[in-house]
Formats: structure tokens, C-alpha cells, sequence
């Protein structure tokens, strides 16, 4: 196990209110896997990310719950960090994250090596040697070396994407986090970007990838595990073929049948919709909190919390449709 | 008689003031639509899908070829406003960005009230023309009490293009021209978009081109997809031909690349 997320809530803490971006969701990384999360927008996936890589600045508060990373073979309370510790100690060398829209944050004024300085600064490091290493990465993830000195707005979308992710890793991070990384590139740069991935954990560069998105049919290629949030609780933890086979929350189901992707299943099946629209995270609605939305909802769905509960091996998900409680 | 013909559509952009620099955007492309029919243009960006729908619209002038609308050549026979004015309530557009759509500074339903003053038939009074409006919405799933009075920032995108399908069905046009209707919105709204659309075909029979870059939709809705590439049409046909059997070697490499739900692709 490379991740433990025990309980954690983090509400983002506003004047008068309390945004419940992410609401007691407990989860683990293996190592040497790929896990998917998905939801619609506004569901807490990239808060959670925020969470994974202690990135947690106000108003964002951790409420409640632990945060454990296997650190040098052993298990560090990283949610107890300072922020300091957390920029020395943690990212870039243990987790990196690469926001959503990274590529588009680069500032048009200064070279692709200038990131590379600034990381060497950070972590007190020689700024030739990571350089040289940055030219290798860039190699590795396709890009000639001789991009390092040109300015951002000279690569393209996918080159920029791609040279984001080499930076990201020059120095090793076991837990590779990358939020949206596709969304905004064309079918031909997504695959390449999916390969460029897979290469990364293939030479061991990366040890386990947490794939944030809401393209299921995207993140299925690549992921073995797949998370689905609903306003911000993980109703639905399974690996990718099972879930694609049978998913079972209700949530679940009608996330993948609003897929449309060029497959004759696809055409067979039609295509059906979730009615109504996600809730509104400052006070979201009592019990389960898809309910308001679910086709199969009971009494019990309204006033009680479904827990996450092992149905399967391998396989929890959180619905009274597959609990005890409810017989 | 086909409710659209296009016929050898050709768009040549200029550029510079001397005109030096030219752009082919749409280069010599013939195809049919029939009633009740719904087709695709498909192709990424650049294609020239987006300057064929706007010369169908008649926004502006193609620079040679011809577009036939219910066998009129809506560039040389529609010669006075009225004319012009019937040919707006026939055919109409849905945008991409529902945003953009709307005027922030009036309430929503403007947009209705513009469709029923276009409306060939006058209505009697205003309260006439209130309740088809209030009809128009609840036929798109919306409760007109949500909406009525509000300002374009108070209702979702969703809702916005929700309410441009609600003017279709005041105007009931015979052809709607969707560009990207669906590419800004949520996944779980999509779907509603275009069963929408589709149940306007089903009741009224428009005929409609959806403009998209999303195989995923076109293969799903169309009758027939047309696939564009440097401003031509470079496979045509019906959804299971184009997609499960492509010939072109860019609808090949297009089918190929799309992520697939049931299928990984190779060599990731």
C-alpha cells in the first residue's frame, strides 16, 4: 500500500458557511496501480486531489481524518505536516500533482527551463544536474531536449501537456497525481498523453497515478481501479472491468449510460439521464445524497447515510440497495 | 424534393488588405438532407464545419456553389425582407455556448418573445402568446416558474440551452442547425439535450445538423455522418459504415483514437 485516506473531510470554510467539499471519504493507493476518479463537476474530485498532495490552503480546512503515505517504508501521518515540511519534504519527490489546466498556467514570458530552475531552487538541488535530467525526461516523454529553451506559447497544446508532465517528474515521485489531464486536448494528443503515462510507471519513474476526470471512456483505458464521487462522498470503489461490467450504485450506472462513445453497444443500449441536477454542497440533502435523484430510492435512503461497505471482494460501494440495514 | 441541397459549396477566406493570402475553408462540398432527417458534420477543428453551417444559416455568402432550401436558393432568390424573414423562421440555430446566446442585460425570455414575434401567424394578444411560450417550456422540462423573470447569470448552462430548443418548438422550423450544442455542458445533461432534439423530429419532423467534433454523438443520433477534413468531405454515410468501417485513412485514424468504453486501445 502506497496511500491511506482515513475519514477525511475538508470543508472549505467560508464566512457564515461551510462548503462540504469532500465529506468522510476513506480510501487506499497500492502500489503499482492506476486509479480513476470520476464524478460530474462540483463533486469534490479535484478537492480531494488538493487533499492527497496536502495542497489545502484557506479556505479549505481538513476537518477530520488522516492522511497516511508510505515514506522510505514506512507509514507518516502527512495530514499532521506543516506546509514547510510539506513543500520540503513531500512534493515533487513523494507526490506531484499537476492541476487541472497546468498547461495553460505557464507563464509566456520566461523558458520551459526556468521551471526547472525553480524546482532546483525549491529542494536545494544543482540547477546543471537537473537540467541534464529534465533533457532525459523530456527524451523520454517524447520531446526533443531542444524545447527546454523555447517559450510555452511556441509548443502545442499536446508538447506543452506533455513537457508539463516531464518537469512534473525529474525527481522520481512515488505518487503521480494529474487532475483533467486530457480534457483539453484533441483524440490524437489524449493518446499520446495516455501512453506517455503508462510509460512513466513502466520505467518505474512514477509508482501509482491518480487520474482525475470526467471521461470515463478516457481513464478506462489506462486505470485499474476506478473511484466514483457523488457530492463529495466515494459512493463506488471497484476495479475497472467489474465496474464496467456491473456497476452498481445507481449513481454509477447512470454515469456510464450517459456515455456516448462510437461503439455499436452504445447505439444498442441508447442513452438515458440522470434527471435533476447535483446539490448544493452547503447543505446537501439529508440521508443518502444522491437520493433526491435516484430511481430506485427507499425510506431508509432519506434518512440514513449509506456506508461504504465491502459487497464484493475488492469491491465497496455505498447504497442500502446492497446493505444489510435494509432486510 | 430534398429540404436542403448543397451543391459544390465553396468558402474562400482573404487575407491582407491587398488580398495576397488566401484560405480555402470549404472546398467544393456537395450533400442532401431529407425531412425528418438527422445528419452530422464531423471534424476537428479547422475542418470547415463550422463556416458550412454558417453559410446554410446564411450569415454569410459562400464564394461559389449553391444552397438549396426547400428548393430556393437562399444566397439569389430570397430577394425581400419578407422572404428573408420566412427563410428565419424555418431554419434555426442552436450555438455552442449558451452563454453567448443570451443578452445579460434582458430577462430569458426575451429570446421566446423575439421567436413568437417572428411567428407568421400574429397572435391576438399577449396573454395568447405567454401561454405558448409557458407550453414551449414545459415541452423542454422546464417549470416556467423557474425561469420567467430571471436574468441569463441566475439559470445554468443547461437550462440556457434548454430554453433555445423551447424557441424551436414556438417556431417549429424545418431545419435546426446545432453547432456543438452539447460540448459545454455536463455529461449527465447531454443526454437530455439530444433526446430533446430528437423528440422535435419525432413530433414536428425537422431535419437537423448537428456540428460536431464528438463521434460519440454523431455515431449515436445521426442517420448520416459526413466527416470533414481541410474543408472536404471525406467519408460519408450511414453511422455503422463510417464508424465500424471506415475507408478514408483520417476517419480511420479519427475512429481509432477515440477512447472507447468497452474496448482499450492498443499499445498504451
Amino acid at each position: 500500500m502506497l496511500l491511506k485516506v482515513e475519514n477525511a473531510k475538508a470543508y472549505y470554510k467560508l464566512e457564515k458557511v461551510s462548503v462540504k467539499a469532500v465529506d468522510g471519504v476513506s480510501f487506499e493507493i497500492f502500489e503499482d496501480e492506476v486509479v480513476g476518479v470520476v464524478g460530474e463537476s462540483g463533486s469534490g474530485k479535484t478537492t480531494l486531489s488538493n487533499l492527497v498532495s496536502m495542497n489545502i490552503l484557506k479556505p479549505l480546512t481538513l476537518v477530520e481524518g488522516k492522511i497516511l503515505l508510505k515514506i522510505n517504508g514506512e507509514f507518516k501521518e502527512i495530514s499532521s505536516m506543516s506546509r514547510e515540511e510539506v513543500k520540503k519534504k513531500l512534493w515533487g519527490k513523494e507526490v506531484t500533482i499537476v492541476p487541472q489546466s497546468a498547461m495553460n498556467a505557464l507563464m509566456p514570458t520566461i523558458r520551459m527551463a526556468k521551471y526547472v530552475a525553480h524546482l532546483a531552487q525549491s529542494h536545494d538541488l544543482a540547477e546543471e544536474k537537473l537540467l541534464a535530467k529534465a533533457e532525459k525526461r523530456f527524451e523520454e516523454v517524447g520531446l526533443d531536449p531542444l524545447w527546454l529553451k523555447r517559450y510555452p506559447f511556441e509548443l502545442s497544446g499536446g508538447m506543452k501537456q506533455r513537457a508539463v508532465i516531464a518537469i512534473a517528474t525529474i525527481l522520481n515521485p512515488k505518487l503521480l497525481i494529474v487532475d483533467e489531464p486530457t480534457s483539453a486536448l484533441d483524440v490524437v494528443n489524449q493518446r499520446v498523453f495516455l501512453k506517455v503515462l503508462m510509460q512513466l510507471k513502466r520505467m518505474g519513474i512514477v509508482r501509482s497515478i491518480i487520474f482525475i476526470t470526467h471521461d470515463i471512456a478516457t481513464v478506462r483505458q489506462i486505470a485499474d481501479r476506478m473511484i466514483v464521487m457523488y457530492a463529495g462522498k466515494i459512493v463506488e470503489i471497484s476495479s475497472m472491468e467489474e465496474i464496467l461490467r456491473k456497476p452498481l450504485h445507481p449513481y454509477t450506472r447512470g454515469l456510464l449510460n450517459s456515455v456516448l462513445t462510437p461503439e455499436p453497444e452504445i447505439r444498442k443500449r441508447g442513452i438515458s439521464v440522470i434527471p435533476g441536477a447535483p446539490p448544493n454542497l452547503i447543505s446537501p440533502p439529508h440521508g443518502c445524497r444522491f437520493h433526491p435523484r435516484c430511481p430506485h430510492v427507499m425510506d431508509i435512503c432519506k434518512e440514513k447515510d449509506p456506508p461504504l461497505e465491502e459487497v464484493e471482494e475488492g469491491r465497496r460501494v455505498a447504497c442500502f440497495l446492497y446493505s444489510e440495514e435494509r432486510r | 424534393m430534398s429540404r436542403l441541397v448543397v451543391e459544390n459549396l465553396t468558402k474562400i477566406f482573404s487575407l491582407g488588405f491587398f488580398s495576397r493570402r488566401h484560405i480555402e475553408a470549404v472546398k467544393n462540398i456537395s450533400f442532401k438532407i431529407e425531412g425528418r432527417e438527422i445528419v452530422s458534420l464531423v471534424g476537428e477543428s479547422g475542418s470547415g464545419k463550422t463556416t458550412t453551417a454558417k453559410m446554410i444559416l446564411r450569415l454569410f455568402p459562400p464564394t461559389s456553389g449553391k444552397i438549396l432550401f426547400e428548393g430556393k436558393d437562399i444566397w439569389k432568390d430570397l430577394k425581400d425582407q419578407e422572404s428573408i424573414r420566412d427563410f428565419r423562421r424555418k431554419v434555426h440555430a442552436v450555438f455552442q455556448d449558451p452563454f453567448a446566446s443570451y443578452n445579460p442585460f434582458y430577462p430569458v425570455e426575451r429570446t421566446l418573445w423575439q421567436a413568437v414575434h417572428l411567428l407568421e401567424k400574429k397572435l391576438s394578444n399577449k396573454k395568447e402568446a405567454r401561454e405558448l411560450i409557458k407550453e414551449s417550456l414545459v415541452r423542454v422540462g422546464i417549470d416556467p416558474k423557474d425561469i420567467l423573470g430571471k436574468y441569463p447569470h441566475q439559470i445554468s448552462g443547461g437550462q440556457k440551452q434548454r430554453i433555445m430548443i423551447a424557441r424551436c418548438w414556438i417556431l417549429k422550423p424545418l431545419l435546426i442547425v446545432a453547432d456543438e450544442p452539447t460540448s459545454m455542458i455536463d455529461a449527465s445533461c447531454r443526454g437530455g439535450i439530444i433526446q430533446l432534439l430528437e423528440e422535435l423530429r419525432e413530433v414536428e419532423g425537422t431535419s437537423i445538423i448537428f456540428i460536431t467534433h464528438d463521434l460519440g454523438l454523431a455515431y449515436y443520433v445521426s442517420d448520416n455522418i459526413f466527416v470533414m477534413k481541410d474543408g472536404e468531405i471525406v467519408e460519408r454515410g450511414h453511422p455503422d459504415k463510417v464508424v465500424l468501417e471506415p475507408t478514408h485513412e483520417y476517419s480511420k485514424l479519427l475512429v481509432e483514437s477515440i477512447p472507447k468504453l468497452y474496448r482499450k486501445l492498443e499499445g498504451l
